[in-house]
């Protein structure tokens, strides 16, 4: 197996070095292969990585078991919807709404962002995770401005100083965090590494660590688009292109949320700082009920979508802020599945904007007749978005609500009623996209059903059965997340 | 002799805040401009002190891109693009001058409070410096909220920067910091130059954020 192991660092350098070249290349049908095959590329070097034993991390870099899985599903997804991609801006080229000129813009920020989020995620330095979050933040508000209509530059501009505040306080907690670890550590770069802080945060000074954790958590709660910072997040799914919100929700939130984890790991390892769990809990939950109520009164797909977007980043942080190992093995779990099938329905979605010309649910009715294979794919991808059985979410749900009633019943309630609320929202919207007499305009698209169905047959395995390698896998995660 | 080093930056970090105070009271474009452009010189004084004092070369790269890049280039960028849009009139303020500037003070008091009780082991010149940073900083968010202009929000964030790098130049050997302080000029100057104030200029002919809050069809 040796020979295919590729160092750790290829994982975010190839995705830089496609940016490089994709922004010199013309042409669709190249740019748009060759962009397919930088993601294949990725995910190829990051799959390796779960064929070698972990190296012994390095001042910059780290791979260790609780980051490989946010890498897996990262380039995987990457790797998905860049496939969605090609045949979505073929489309948009045919109808005019891109130029060749932007769609090379497109493609080199496409894969920045691929490169900043896997750098984010592989680093074992504080301060290199913060200008690659910086940098995927960039990249996206660049790519949510791209189409340059009124909407699309007003959630651009919203999504900049919202996103822009929200990178300066996760600034200050690391300047915080540095200040904590320098009597420590000693002046320089080791009083920055990731897992030198682990090591000694036992010493560091608590009520420091607390200033630094709360800047950290809303700083970067607000790239994870948790209530009440989450103003951003519809205007940005709603106004990019579709494989961007596929993007954003899939994995962008996932990235801020891991930063959040391994702040939060650096708290538990002080004896004397505040636990951030209730912190989290309170953010998650409040998160969840706002954006359960909210998905009433949407009349956008996609911001429909992105709310419930929220209202699942809100389970997750939900999750993570309870602890114990079944709290976060459901938390992990939720997260994954949660990825594969939003970033799922956005495909789906894409397509179907496309086909009807327009993002207004009061236009769209009928899509299991006039185009059965979109039209299916959603209903599935909603079903399992909802937690209904035997999806792979319902899992997750059940043993994140049933784990919490035995802890914190109270809690449990409002879990519930947030889920249930949500779950309202979803087929009731479903039902009047879905069925019925078909509305509207239909034109025909050139639809790549491949990313669709994979995430929604994965999704589906992942409710019947779960293979044990991969259970251990989360058991061993979870209890690393204490 | 103990303490010029202490009092010198003492000087040059409570002028950043105090300049931050008089950004918050300007009502005209042009002089808010020559007031950040004041901002960034005081905060290249300061990073070059740090550099002076930290014995830390490297500190001089930021100080000197504080003063090229953020002392000079953005402003006279940021007047040739009001000069060309032709909006040399006043601010329109959310929030009127006096409760901002109590707003204000009261930011200051919560910075210093909280930084100089949770950093009682850090050496006085790093304490300090956190807390006229974050100081700085609740200034420069206050200045996003009560203005609704894309010039005056892009001047409050790029103050806000600078206390951001006041404070990571204070914390002492702190790495990364040219790194960090290139990042966010990488940030601004996208912003600034290009995308943001080009655009918008294009569709409207009005780069007030007021005149982009359309009604989506479903909020307000």
């Amino acid at each position: 197996m040796n020979h295919f192991v590729v160092p750790p660092q290829t994982v975010p350098l190839i995705p830089l070095a496609a940016a490089a070249l994709l922004a010199l290349l013309p042409g669709y049908r190249l740019t748009a292969r060759l962009n397919v095959l930088a993601t294949l590329a990725t995910l190829l070097a990051a799959l390796s990585l779960l064929f070698e034993p972990h190296r012994p991390p390095g001042p910059y870099l780290l791979v260790d078991d609780l980051n490989i899985v946010f890498i897996v599903l990262n380039t995987f997804v990457g790797f998905t919807t860049s496939v969605f991609s090609s045949s979505y801006v073929g489309h948009e080229l045919e109808i005019g709404r891109l130029t060749p000129k932007y769609l090379r813009f497109y493609h080199a920020m496409y894969q920045l962002l691929m490169a900043a989020m896997n750098a984010a995620l592989m680093a074992n330095n504080i301060g290199l995770m913060w200008v690659a979050i910086e940098v995927a933040t960039l990249t996206t508000v660049l790519m949510v401005g791209i189409y340059r209509t009124h909407e699309a530059l007003e959630a651009a501009w919203k999504y900049f100083i919202l996103g822009s505040v929200g990178i300066a306080l996760a600034l200050f907690g690391t300047i915080l965090v540095y200040v904590a670890a320098q009597p420590v550590i000693g002046e320089g770069l080791q009083a920055m590494v990731w897992t030198k802080l682990v090591a000694n945060a036992a010493y560091f000074d608590p009520s420091l660590l607390n200033v630094a954790f709360i800047f950290l958590l809303l700083g970067y709660g607000t790239k994870v688009g948790l209530a009440p910072l989450h103003a951003w997040l519809p205007d940005a799914h709603a106004e990019g292109p579709t494989p961007i919100s596929a993007v954003l929700s899939g994995l962008l939130l996932n990235v801020a949320l891991y930063a959040v984890l391994r702040f939060k790991m650096l708290m538990a390892a002080n004896a004397g700082a505040i636990t951030p769990g209730p912190l989290m809990v309170t953010m998650g939950l409040a998160s969840l009920l706002f954006a359960a109520f909210m998905l009433y009164r949407r009349r956008d797909i996609k911001r429909f979508f992105a709310y419930s977007s929220i209202e699942h980043m809100g389970i997750i942080t939900f999750a993570f802020g309870m602890g114990g190992a079944l709290a976060n093995f459901a938390g992990l779990l939720q997260m994954t599945l949660h990825s594969l099938t939003k970033s799922g329905i956005f495909f789906a979605v894409g397509h179907i904007a496309q086909a009807k010309s327009t993002q207004r649910i009061d236009d769209i009715a009928g899509l299991t007749e006039t185009h059965p294979w979109l039209g299916w794919g959603l209903v599935v991808g909603v079903v399992a978005i909802a937690g209904l059985p035997p999806l792979g979410i319902f899992m997750s749900e059940f043993l994140l609500v049933s784990s919490t009633f035995a802890r914190a019943p109270l809690l449990a309630v409002l879990l519930v009623l947030g889920l249930l609320v949500a779950f309202g929202a979803l087929l009731l919207r479903l039902n009047g996209i879905a069925f019925g007499e078909p509305r509207g305009v239909n034109h025909p698209v050139k639809a790549s059903y491949g990313p669709l169905f994979a995430h929604l047959v994965l999704v589906l395995a992942a409710g019947l059965y779960l293979p044990p390698l991969l259970v251990a896998w989360f058991q061993h995660v979870s209890q690393l997340l204490g | 002799m103990p303490n010029l080093a202490f009092d010198t930056a003492h000087l040059l970090a409570g002028g950043l805040v105090l300049i931050s105070f008089m950004l918050l009271y300007q009502d005209r474009l042009t002089s808010l401009l020559n007031v950040y452009a004041l901002h960034a010189l005081v905060l290249a004084l300061s990073v070059a002190w740090q550099a002076h004092l930290q014995n830390a070369p490297h500190l001089y790269v930021t100080a000197g891109l504080a003063l090229g890049f953020k002392a000079i280039i953005i402003p006279v960028a940021l007047r040739r693009i009001i000069e060309r849009l032709g909006i040399h009139r006043e601010i329109e303020t959310v929030v009127g001058i006096g409760p901002t500037m109590l707003a204000g003070m009261a930011l200051v008091g919560l910075s210093m409070v909280v930084m100089l009780r949770v950093t009682a082991a850090a050496t006085p010149i790093a304490r300090q410096d956190l807390a006229f940073a974050l100081a700085v900083v609740l200034l420069g968010l206050l200045m996003m909220v009560t203005r609704r202009n894309a010039v005056s929000q892009i001047v409050g964030f790029i103050s806000l920067e600078n206390g951001l790098n006041l404070a990571a130049t204070g914390a002492r050997g702190m790495p990364l910091v040219v790194e960090i302080s290139v990042a966010f000029s990488i940030l601004i100057a996208f912003i600034v130059i290009g995308i943001f104030l080009f655009r918008i200029r294009e569709r409207f002919d009005s780069v007030d954020i007021g005149a982009l809050d359309q009604a989506r069809g479903e909020q307000r």
